[in-house]
């Protein structure tokens, strides 16, 4: 299930230490609409498995301007409430896939 | 609607494939910079193009326009931002997608190597599409490298945003607006620490948060980053086929000689190549 997190939804989920994969996207942008199948599609393959969200950055700025997003879309990792890791971008499902198949 | 065939360029390779392809009955849409922005366009004389002896580039190029267009070709003007395979391609122009089951790039060849801290900045203050991007830096100061006619634009609407915007190119741009610092500089170097501090012109440096590289055109191994290349051509067979699955290429982004002739031709080939590949695959 993909999850659109506002900024309360988001720290509670961080504190839970899961491994997390989050898109920060808004609506103006192309490529941020391309890779929304992509996000969607990981939602559910990894269900149960890794917290798959969404931040919509210019309804949750903070959280934007707090990991320092300066183009979209690009994709955070969490695990046990630290960033692991960031994908700046559109990419192919598999360099997503990658990075939490590695810290499953 | 999802297009038979996008066509990446508008030059002769571009306009050549999309008359082919056409001419098979393909939907086709071709995403280009306007033909006056091609640098075919400042040819004075073309003498060796078949039955056209004496053409300017400009004449010509309006001719092939005019006949891609006649055939039913589609047209966006714009530059193709970022790309993705799925279920087919999906190109980004903007904040619009636009999507085809095959791919042809013909984006001529790229003459402008990155700059310094370029490639290490990107998308820590490096960004290619004000569009996208420029939002996220309201409030903050800004330098747009202008390489493209589109440039001053989107300068303009990073102004229009609340960006604050030094605008830096060799030569002066035409369309800025007014209130928007002009710095004349050539050689450039992308400054920071973690993220982009500052952008150095001609020795200067100017400080700010974000670097708007806007070129004429986005090199096509920057939108598909496990296409083959060979000494900085695009890496072809006979069919104009490249390394990824309904990927085409033709004209001077394949290789030598960069002439219209041979560009024309692969066009053609290459739209064919793709019509077979369309009518080989299953319909999904």
């Amino acid at each position: 299930m993909l999850v659109h997190f506002s900024k309360e939804g988001f720290d509670k989920a961080l504190s839970d230490g899961k491994l997390m994969m989050v898109d920060f996207w808004a609506s103006w942008c192309g490529p941020c609409k391309m890779l929304a199948p992509v996000i969607d599609d990981l939602a559910e393959q990894y269900e149960g498995k890794a917290v798959v969200g969404k931040v919509n950055v210019d309804e949750e700025q903070e959280l934007a301007i707090r990991y320092g997003v300066m183009s979209i879309p690009t994709v955070i990792f969490f695990k046990d409430g630290k960033e692991i890791d960031r994908k700046v971008g559109v990419m192919p499902g598999g360099a997503f896939t990658q990075v939490l198949d590695s810290n499953l | 609607m999802t297009y038979d065939l996008i066509v990446l360029g508008s030059g002769p390779a571009g306009m050549a494939a999309a008359i082919a392809a056409r001419g098979r009955n393909k939907s086709v849409l071709v995403i280009g910079n306007h033909w006056q922005d091609s640098p075919l366009a400042r040819a004075e004389r073309v003498d060796n193009y078949l039955g056209l002896p004496g053409y300017t580039g400009a004449e010509m190029l309006e001719t092939f326009y005019r006949h891609a267009l006649d055939m039913g070709t589609e047209f966006v003007i714009g530059k193709a931002i970022s790309l993705m395979a799925w279920n087919g391609f999906m190109v980004t122009v903007g904040s619009q997608v636009y999507e085809g089951k095959t791919l042809i790039l013909a984006p001529g060849v790229v003459r402008q190597a990155k700059y310094p801290g370029e490639e290490e900045y990107l998308g820590r203050g490096v960004s290619y599409c004000a569009t996208c991007d420029g939002m996220l830096y309201r409030g903050k100061p800004v330098v747009v490298v202008g390489r493209s006619s589109d440039a001053p634009h989107e300068a303009n609407y990073l102004k229009s945003l609340g960006c604050q915007v030094t605008y830096v190119s060799p030569q002066p741009p035409v369309g800025l607006d007014g209130d928007i610092p002009y710095v004349k500089a050539g050689k450039l170097t992308i400054k920071g620490e973690q993220t982009v501090t500052g952008l150095e012109a001609d020795g200067a440096l100017i400080p700010c948060n974000g670097v708007f590289v806007l070129r004429q055109t986005v090199a096509p191994t920057d939108l598909l980053p496990t296409l083959e290349t060979e000494a900085g051509y695009i890496k072809v067979d006979r069919r104009m086929a490249t390394n990824l699955e309904g990927v085409f290429a033709a004209g001077d982004c394949t290789g030598l000689p960069l002439q219209v002739s041979k560009a024309v031709g692969e066009g053609h080939v290459a739209a064919l190549s793709a019509c077979e590949y369309l009518d080989q695959k299953p319909e999904q």
